[in-house]
């Protein structure tokens, strides 16, 4: 039998690399003095409803839609009888409605101000990744701040410009399908994003053009207090196809912000739309996101979404399956961690014959995190060949660990199929020991059987995404065990 | 839904049950204890208290709150009971001799079974006198978790009788004690009961079948009628009992039932219940399951055959409170024309209670076009070293097996009956007594008729 130190003399040489470590865990952790020419103050009035219309320089119909929704948004209740009651703790007049840099969106990277570039160099974007993601297109604050990845669509015919530069610049296009998906109603957060939207994008992808690179736009929230409410409509005309990507790291605040953006897609009959979040907010942002597409004939829309950090996010995406054997999509992946709760899911309402939808979902819960799986599938009656698939598993770390799963399924009729498990566990201790033995920290292992838990789902991702997401998930089990 | 039925503005909250509706209850109370009066006073007074269900009720979710109107009907009277004939519906034989019969709430049959030492069928009425103390500790005295509150205080406050059934340390009975609830007579309100009590490593069997005349064609009576009723059953296993609980509901066609089951199951302590869904108009049926204790396991079954316009809406709760704990559940809804059902499921698991082993299913059989079936499983697991899944499938069966059927000529309704039988037939076939079996099945079969 072997000694012991004889055991671990032959493991050294087995290099295990780190994978957390050289991350420098404050990076994040910055806020930045912006000069900011565009303030509306804090709370939320008329007034402020007036002033972000007027400095946007908006026509009359748009400020009358912001101010309609401002009163939709007050006579609407808190959702609490279903949700969370920490919703009662966001205070909407300590929160700022508008800020922007003032700037228009810059054509090179040359163009954009330093301070900008040093932000996003405290992002932890290496050189090489920089210019490989040369079509980022950076939203700081409220405004794009950076992009180019325009010129090379613009030649294919593709919009690609900010949601005020849309409105301003394709109203028909705009206004016929702005808040069509959405409706100011839909809640009381897709009304408060009505009332005083700014930042976010506009896209349209003419008919059978097949975007080859997926625009891109990063967000980040860098002002105290300082609410985010962009709105982002991508509308893909017949037989096209376009991938969205969207990333977020927040700094952290001493007080809790908001973040409340209405995103709508609308995949004309036979195209494609893939929309991506990765998302890392700080511990303090309540993020209350309302994500929903239309999907026409024979049009596909898939929503992966990678929820990791904030408070509390409440987010939903859903597909409207309405033209004949439309598909739609969600593949979702939540961590949560101490003091947050990722309280996120999927919508599929089937509205035509022979429609099809796919929901999978996996959650981790670290420490006293509590992640919730709430999903809608409602196929009514006199609808035949409608199927869905809902897949949801849980991981559960930590004894005090939390997780949730409250899903409503209606179907009407005898000629459509559904399905839908979930699954709660937690790591297995024997695959633990297994790779201890082979030298790796607790720690490790952990994060090792976490990012195998949800391989499947981020090889979904762009690679750089995947990239990311790996290194969000082992900044995330670091401390977790142990 | 019939047309009889009020629109929602005009439900009251106290409906046919006002105070001088108590006052008349309790009035026609002769002889019972101070202290049992005492409690259906305060329960009335929170039932007068508590609102009707509203929209925005989670607990009440796709429920058809129009119909839950409590108007229009009266408690049932002792003369209503000895006017009615005594005559027991063509059961199946597990099912044909009551030890207790109740009609209108009233004890109106009771056999005279020998059993052992010690064990106890009586009615509520009996034990308040002779087990005061074993009623005050069991009678209701769990949570109502599952959004039925006012209409329990509405049972506590009018219940008149029930059964009590008590099984003693370490008695095994052998056969089944079964419990008739019947309803007759137009617009009868009733509260019927069943409070079962298995000591130590007791074991039993009960049964209790809820009918109304015309659902199980006693020859002569009368259509249809509506009725209402408001039951709840307390089931207690202590350390090491095994408890099999049948119910088994048929109601007519005209009823708004609500039926409230508590379980409580206590350290290697064994439930199994199943619960058949036959009548009513709208039926809801919430049944909570408490694992207290490690090594508790509870297996809550249930099938329902939906059809007409029926409603069927069923709310469970399996709260694990203990390590070590195991809870099973499979519901399953056939469904057909215009039904619809509703499957609202939760698994609780404690903070503490570590090794949790629980599962839930509800799969429901979709026959026609305009049936609705909606499902909500739920979990909510504050313990990591568990292992709870659950599922739920709406569809129609495969379509060979269709095909195979219409090849055969076999016409829609009876190709419907031989596919709920074959559905069903997994559910069925967890229950050991093979005669409660066939009689469970000759109940279904009414409801193809």
């Amino acid at each position: 039998m072997r000694t012991t130190d004889t055991l671990s003399n032959e493991l050294e040489p087995v290099a295990i690399e780190n994978p957390v470590a050289g991350i420098d865990q404050t990076k994040g952790d910055f806020q930045y003095d912006v000069a900011y020419e565009f303030d509306a103050g804090t709370g939320l009035t008329e007034k402020t409803v007036d002033y972000i219309s007027a400095v946007k320089k908006e026509a009359p119909w748009i400020r009358e839609f912001r101010q309609n929704a401002l009163k939709v948004f007050r006579a609407k209740p808190m959702p609490t009888h279903w949700a969370t009651k920490d919703l009662e703790n966001i205070d909407f007049d300590k929160i700022r409605y508008y800020l922007a840099q003032g700037q228009k969106p810059k054509r090179t990277w040359d163009e954009v101000p330093d301070d900008i570039k040093k932000t996003f160099e405290r992002l932890g974007i290496p050189e090489q990744e920089r210019k490989f993601l040369a079509g980022v297109e950076a939203q700081f604050d409220s405004e794009a701040a950076y992009s180019n990845i325009k010129d090379i669509v613009a030649k294919q015919g593709v919009i690609f410009v900010n949601s005020t530069e849309g409105l301003r610049e394709h109203p028909e296009l705009f206004r016929k399908f702005f808040g069509k998906v959405i409706p100011t109603g839909d809640n009381k957060f897709s009304a408060l994003n009505s009332a005083v939207f700014s930042g976010g994008s506009f896209i349209y992808v003419p008919k059978g053009v097949k975007v080859a690179q997926p625009l891109q736009a990063y967000f980040r929230i860098n002002a105290e207090n300082f609410g985010q409410f962009e709105r982002t409509l991508i509308i893909a005309d017949e037989g096209s196809e376009v991938t969205y990507m969207e990333g977020c790291t927040a700094p952290k605040f001493s007080t809790s912000t908001l973040h409340s953006a209405v995103v709508e897609l609308v995949a004309l009959k036979g195209a494609k739309i893939q929309y991506i979040t990765v998302q890392n907010w700080a511990n303090n942002v309540f993020n209350l996101v309302t994500k929903r597409g239309v999907a026409h004939e024979e049009a596909e829309i898939k929503w992966i979404d990678c929820n990791i950090g904030s408070r509390l996010t409440m987010k939903y995406p859903g597909v409207v399956l309405k033209g004949r054997k439309a598909r739609g999509e969600v593949i979702s992946i939540a961590l949560a961690n101490d003091g947050q709760h990722q309280d996120t899911g999927a919508k599929m309402i089937h509205a035509a014959d022979e429609t099809t939808s796919n929901i999978v979902a996996k959650s981790i819960s670290v420490g006293q995190g509590r992640s919730t799986y709430r999903g809608v599938v409602h196929i009514p009656k006199h609808l035949k060949g409608c199927k869905n698939n809902t897949e949801c598993d849980a991981l559960l770390i930590n004894t005090n660990s939390r997780t949730d799963t409250y899903p409503a399924i209606t179907v009407r009729g005898d000629r459509n199929y559904v399905q839908h498990e979930a699954s709660v566990s937690k790591v297995n201790e024997e695959m633990i020991f297994y790779m201890q033995q082979r030298g790796l920290t607790e720690g490790q292992a952990m994060s090792l059987a976490v990012n195998g838990f949800v391989n499947d789902l981020a090889r979904q991702f762009p690679m750089e995404y995947s990239v990311e997401l790996k290194r969000l998930i082992d900044l995330e089990m670091e401390g977790s065990v142990g | 839904m019939s047309a009889s039925v009020p629109s929602s503005t005009a439900r009251s909250p106290l409906g046919s049950f006002t105070a001088d509706a108590f006052a008349a209850h309790l009035a026609s109370l002769d002889g019972a204890p101070a202290w049992w009066l005492e409690r259906k006073r305060a329960a009335y007074e929170r039932f007068a208290a508590l609102p009707l269900p509203a929209r925005t009720d989670e607990a009440w979710r796709f429920s058809s709150l129009q119909g839950l109107t409590l108007d229009g009907f009266h408690v049932g009277t002792p003369a209503e009971a000895t006017q009615a004939d005594d005559r027991i519906p063509d059961l199946p034989a597990a099912l044909a001799r009551p030890d207790l019969a109740f009609t209108n709430n009233h004890l109106s049959a009771r056999a005279t079974t020998p059993r052992p030492a010690g064990v106890v069928v009586s009615t509520l009425t009996e034990a308040a006198a002779s087990h005061p103390e074993l009623l005050k500790a069991h009678f209701m005295a769990q949570p109502q978790k599952l959004g039925s509150e006012k209409f329990a205080a509405l049972h506590a406050a009018f219940v008149r009788d029930g059964a009590f059934v008590y099984v003693p340390r370490g008695v095994e009975l052998a056969g089944p004690i079964v419990i008739h609830h019947r309803v007759t007579g137009p617009a009868t309100a009733i509260f019927p009961h069943t409070l079962v009590i298995a000591e130590e490593n007791a074991k039993a069997t009960v049964i209790d079948l809820f009918y109304a005349d015309a659902r199980l064609s006693l020859p002569g009576t009368a259509a249809a009628l509506p009725h209402f009723a408001c039951g709840a059953n307390d089931l207690y296993a202590a350390h090491g009992a095994q408890l099999t609980y049948v119910g088994a509901q048929a109601w007519s066609y005209e009823t708004l039932s609500l039926q409230l089951n508590s379980t409580v199951v206590r350290r290697d302590a064994r439930v199994q219940s199943l619960n058949l869904h036959l009548g009513g108009r709208q039926s809801r049926h919430e049944s909570l399951s408490q694992l207290q204790a490690p090594g508790a396991l509870s297996e809550m079954l249930a099938l329902t055959v939906a059809d007409g316009s029926q409603e069927f809406d069923q709310r469970t709760l399996q709260i694990h409170q203990a390590p070590d704990t195991k809870s099973d559940l499979l519901y399953k809804n056939s469904l057909r024309q215009t039904a619809k059902t509703i499957f609202s499921g939760l698994i609780v698991v404690d903070p503490d209670a570590q090794r949790t082993d629980a599962y839930q299913s509800n799969r429901n059989l979709m026959l026609s076009e305009e049936a609705e079936a909606n499902s909500l499983p739920g979990l909510e697991i504050q313990a990591n070293d568990v292992r709870c899944t659950h599922g739920a499938t709406s569809s129609r069966i495969d379509p060979e097996q269709e095909f195979y059927l219409q090849a055969r000529g076999i016409p829609r309704e009876a190709a419907d009956k031989l596919l709920t039988f074959g559905f069903f037939e997994e559910v069925l076939n967890r229950l050991t007594d093979d005669e409660l079996h066939a009689a469970l099945r000759a109940l279904i079969e009414t409801q193809f008729e």
